[in-house]
Formats: C-alpha cells, structure tokens, sequence
C-alpha cells in the first residue's frame, strides 16, 4: 500500500513538472501551430530570474515569491520578442519556425553559459519548504507539494482567463477558426501576441518552480523540453484538458515504469506507448472537432 | 514540369542519351570524382584527410536528410538514432574482433560481469554486421515510419516523436553502461576488418571508403528523384491528400523515403566509427541530431548537392571555428538556423534560383526550392483552409 502511494505520488509529482513545461506550449502550439524549441529555454531564463532575484534578496520564502511574478514577466518578454522579430514572420511555415527556433535555444544557452557560467548554480529553498509533511503515512517532500500547487494554480489561472476573459475569449475563437476570428473583428495578430507572451511566461514560472527540485544549469531547458514536446502530441491541441490529463497520465506512466524497470529503460517504454496511442488517437486525447481532412 | 520534359526541351538538338542535363551531371559526378580521389589525398595531409573522411560520414546523414525532409517534406529531428544504431552495430563488432574469438571486449570486464550477452554474439560475423548495419535502421526506420505515416500523423508531431526516440535511444544507452558502455560509448578499436587501424595506408583506404560511399548515395538519391518515385515523394510533400485522390498511398511512399534516410544514416555512422575511433551517446541524442540539419538547410535542403556540400561545409566550419573559439561557434550555429531558415528557406542553392529568375525575369524552373514552404502551407491542414475544405455539402 505504502509503495502504491508512493508511486502515486511520485507520478503526480512528474505529472506536475510536465504539466508547468507543456502548458505554456501547448497554448501557443495549439494557437499558432508553432512549435517553439525555445520554450525550454524561457524555462531556464525563469530559473536564473530566481538565480538573480534571490542574489538581490537575501530572504528566500520572499525572493522565491517576487521570483514568480518576474520569472513570468522575463519569460513573457522573451517571448513576446521572439514572437514579434521571428514566429511573426514565419506564419504558415511551422516546420521551419521549429528550426528557427532552435537557433533561438542555442544562442540563449550559450549565453546563459557565457553570463552565469557553466557550473550549475544552486537556488537556497526556503525554510517553509523544507522538509517533508505526513500524508496517508507517507513523507512527501514540501518542495513537490509546492510545485504541484504552482501547477494547480497556473492551470486554474489560464482555463479561468480563457473561459471568462475577453482575451480568453479571442483565443479560443482563433485557435477554432482563425480566419472567421479575423472576420468577425478580431486581430489576430495581437491575440498571438498575447498568447505568446503568456504561454512563454508560464515557461517562465516552470522554471522558478524548478529551481526547488535542484541546482540549475545553461542545459536546464532540454532536459525537459522534449517530455514536454510528447505531452503536448498527447494530449492534443486546443484543449488544456487535453494538456492536464495527458501530463499526470504520462507522469504516471514514467513513475510506474520506473519502479518496475531502470529509468532508461522506462524512457523507452514511455516512447513506444506514446506510438501505440497515436494508432488510436492520432490527433491527440483531445482534439476540435473538424471535417477537414486530417 | 517533369523532369524528362525539361530534358527534352534542353537537349532535344543533342539526342535523347546525350541531353545537356545528363551532360552536366556525368560532368559533376566526373568532378566530384576527381577532386575526392585524386586531388584531396594528393595534397591533404594524413589529419586533414582523416577529418574529411569524418566529414563524409557526417554528409551521408545529410543526403538522407535532404531526401527525407527536403523531398518529402517529413522534418526528422531523430537521425542521431539511425546514425548511432550503424555506428554502434559496427562498435560492436570491431571490439569482439578486438577481442578475438570467443574474447570479451575490455569495457565489459570493467563494467559488467565479464561475460558477452547473448545480443552482441552475431556480431563477431564480419558479414552479419555488415548487413544489419543497414538493415537494422531500415527495420526500425519502416515500423515508426508505418505506424506513423498510415496513421497521418505528420508535420510537427512526426518531428516531435522522431526527436523523443532521439531523446529515449541515448537515454538507453547512457543507461545501459554494462552492454553499450555508457557514457564514455564504445572506443579503443584497434583493427578494421582485419587492416590495422593505427596504418596511415589503411586510414587513407577507410577516406577512399567513405568518399566512394557518399557519391554512390548522392546518385542513388538522383536515381530515386529521377523515377516515379521521386515525383511522388515531392508530390506527398507538396499535396498529400491529392496523391492519395490519385490512388497512389502516400504513407508507402514516406515510409520508403524515411527508411533510405535510415539506411544512409546508419551506413555513415558504421563508417564514422573506424575513422573517428569513438561513438558515444554525444553523438546520437537530441542536440547532434538536430546539428545534421543545419547543413542541409544551408546548402538547399531540396536539391541534390546542397545537403552533401552544406554538411560539408558547416562540419569543417565548425571544426575550425569551435576549437579556437567554442563560445563563438554555438552562437554562429544559432544564428545560422535563425537566418537561413527564416530568410533563406532554400538554402545557399536558391541564391542561383533568384539570379537565374531576376535574369531571366521570369521562374525558370519549378523545382526552384525556395516554395517549398509557401506550396506546403497550402495543405488542407493548415487551421485557415479547414473551413473551405470541411464544409463542402
């Protein structure tokens, strides 16, 4: 009983982590088509955000805090950048904004290894994080809590703001139909704007929250970014329900498989049963509806 | 235009075996021939001509590239895979051989329990190795290209999945230190196939090799482009759906393209292995699979010489420029993808294409590369043409 519930939690926990990476991706991906390489990044542009942030506050349950909010705003504005010098221009070739915004990656890592080093750098966890509570007879780190907190509350933030929101409102009439979105008055070009600046600042967040699971490097990013990238194929596009469900079933899935098997080899598994999913859904769990032919 | 059109219309004066296009490809071949076997070995020295040879192997994943992605429109993020499957089969076999018959190569005393698994054994055959160098990547290459491709999952998702096998297969292999050596990968070889590695004859032998291979791949890639295949494959990229109208299955059509990808991959990766004398995961994951395709991009990823040239050129850009200046050399490789792809999507080779054309004033050929992304846009799936192609009554 007590394993089962560790795994549980331990998949919960994944899921949590992937469920930070992919959203911010799967709502510009779901919005613009485009795959953005350099999501991982913005990830780890939020991480040393809580680097500097903490270097500048010595207090880290407050640093950690001030971290969040500007780990959005620095992962928002490099998106937001990236969007309007590049993806913008690229509208309609997603394959090679992939490309592109690889090159993007590239140029931020390196960069991040040219600012702060390539030595991993350590964010202290507050005092109120460490440790561990008692749940069901079971010792869960507070740090995982957190960051499955971080993750509830992203989630419930974006589904509020894209269901009640006029900008939610925008975004969902342009990833269902672009072209009547821009008929019926809409510009669409500053609704991907937003979106963009958004989902790049949940990244943002992602990679404050990360910074409490360990020490932080110039690779941080690709570490996750392909996890990601198979959250989001999974879960389809369009629907954050999609995203939610398909991350905590992946995390599950990687948990379970890493208990009964090597990490490595969990990896593996996790690939071949992603295929065998698409055989069955290949648009994703969740996709809109359409009569195009796919 | 078909291809035997525009050489009809080129060489009609000159007879139909002798037509200019033919002419000049000979030509080409003639040349390439010339400057790989006579003039390189001639005035190369033995470490130059060691790195060119690298630089083969690393083109020959380049030209299955250029077919895959430039042809057929299927951007593959995963060719490490290919690449490493080839490099480490031959691994394998050239430590067993190391370790003569019956012996178990040194990293295995060090790391594992001293015994050879039951999977390496085929391996000591010289001849089955040679064949599963190719075939094993076909296999897989054809069981994800099927599973995939009949099931239209394309575009990004099929770039996704194919960087996630990228991604898992080095995992694997980190992981699995006892039979594939970890981290430090499968190095030490000391003779190839019988030849002495460490003989400068026999490294000049193992170019010669890797050269001759490389221009056979880039004619049989002219052979596949010349035939019914070749206008397909280009027709699947450019609109899918009608090639399936017209009776034909577009995902046999990819699968065929992605598996000869496969195959060139793994051939160039068997051959790296003696020539460069190591393989490691580094050589196989998420980054270096990506960094085949900034030479295909550079060069014109839907001709047939950009892929070879550009993978050429950026390999020995990038070995003379990341020694002295390594910081410099992974910002040059970012903007490189940044600036070729967004501004220049038909590499280097469609600067010949906007000269000819503002010559000539008008597109003179209509496999100039730089439409490529501007006719595959106007596939059906594009989320602005679902409304047009879904609400016919």
């Amino acid at each position: 009983m007590d394993a089962l519930f560790s795994q549980l939690f331990a998949g919960l926990s994944l899921g949590s982590v992937l469920l930070l990476a992919a959203l911010g991706l799967a709502l510009t991906f779901g919005q613009m088509g485009v795959i953005n390489m350099a999501h991982g990044e913005f990830m780890m542009a939020g991480a040393y955000t809580a680097y500097v942030v903490q270097s500048l506050i010595a207090d880290a349950g407050v640093s950690l805090l001030v971290s969040l909010v500007v780990g959005f705003l620095v992962g928002g504005l490099l998106g937001l950048v990236l969007e309007v010098t590049l993806v913008s221009r690229m509208y309609r070739r997603p394959l090679d904004t992939l490309l592109v915004t690889w090159g993007v990656a590239l140029v931020l890592q390196q960069a991040a290894r040219d600012i702060f080093g390539a030595p991993n750098v350590d964010v202290r966890a507050p005092a109120w994080l460490s440790g561990a509570v008692e749940l069901f007879g079971l010792g869960v780190p507070r740090t995982r809590l957190f960051i499955l907190l971080v993750a509830v509350v992203c989630v419930t933030a974006l589904a509020l703001v894209l269901k009640l929101t006029p900008l939610g409102r925008r975004i969902r009439a342009t990833v269902q139909n672009r072209d009547l979105a821009e008929t019926s008055g809409i510009s669409t070009r500053a609704t991907d704007r937003l979106t963009f600046f958004v989902g790049s600042g949940i990244a943002g967040v992602a990679g404050v929250a990360l910074t409490l699971l360990g020490s932080i490097g110039p690779t941080l990013g690709t570490a996750y970014i392909v996890d990601a990238f198979l959250v989001v194929v999974a879960g389809g596009i369009g629907q954050l329900k999609g995203t939610v469900i398909a991350a905590f079933s992946l995390g599950l899935l990687q948990a379970t498989f890493e208990y009964s098997t090597t990490a490595s080899i969990a990896k593996v598994l996790l690939f071949v049963v992603i295929v065998a999913f698409l055989q069955v859904r290949p648009q994703g769990l969740v996709s809109l509806r359409t009569r195009s032919l796919a | 235009m078909s291809p035997a059109g525009t050489a009809e219309r080129r060489g009609g004066a000159v007879g139909r075996l002798l037509t200019g296009e033919r002419v000049r490809t000979l030509a080409g071949f003639a040349v390439a021939a010339v400057a790989l076997f006579g003039v390189a070995p001639a005035l190369l020295s033995d470490f130059r001509l060691g790195l060119l040879a690298k630089f083969c192997c690393l083109a020959m994943v380049a030209v299955g590239i250029g077919l895959a992605w430039g042809r057929g429109g299927m951007l593959t993020l995963g060719q490490g895979v290919y690449f490493g499957l080839g490099g480490y089969l031959m691994a394998m076999h050239l430590k067993l051989a190391d370790a003569g018959p019956g012996g178990v190569p040194d990293f295995m005393l060090l790391y594992g329990d001293g015994t050879v698994p039951g999977w390496w054994e085929p391996l000591r055959s010289p001849v089955v190795t040679v064949v599963a160098i190719v075939l094993v990547p076909v296999a897989l290459a054809s069981a994800l290209g099927f599973a995939v491709f009949t099931r239209r999952v394309r575009g990004a998702y099929f770039a996704i999945l194919s960087q996630a096998l990228a991604a898992a297969f080095a995992i694997l292999l980190v992981g699995q230190q006892k039979v594939t050596g970890g981290t430090n990968g499968l190095n030490g070889f000391r003779s190839f196939f019988g030849y002495d590695l460490a003989d400068p004859v026999n490294k000049e032998m193992l170019y010669l090799i890797a050269a001759g291979t490389l221009l056979a791949m880039v004619a049989i890639v002219r052979l596949l482009m010349r035939s019914r295949f070749g206008e397909l494959l280009v027709a699947v990229r450019d609109q899918e759906n009608r090639v399936r109208f017209l009776g034909y299955d577009p995902a046999a059509v990819k699968v065929v393209a992605y598996a000869v990808a496969a195959a060139f991959a793994g051939i160039g990766g068997a051959l790296f292995v003696p020539i460069v004398g190591i393989i490691s995961p580094a050589d196989v994951g998420v980054v270096p699979s990506i960094g085949f395709l900034v030479g295909v991009a550079i060069g014109g990823r839907a001709t047939l010489l950009g892929p070879v040239l550009g993978a050429l050129a950026v390999s020995w850009a990038q070995t003379s420029l990341s020694e002295q200046f390594p910081s410099f050399w992974t910002y040059f490789q970012g903007a490189l993808f940044i600036v070729v792809v967004a501004f220049l999507p038909g590499g280097l080779a469609s600067l010949g294409g906007v000269r000819r054309r503002w010559r000539a004033g008008r597109a003179e050929r209509d496999d100039v590369p730089d439409e490529v992304p501007a006719r595959a846009a106007q596939a059906p799936t594009t989320p602005s043409e679902t409304v047009t192609s879904g609400s016919t009554p």
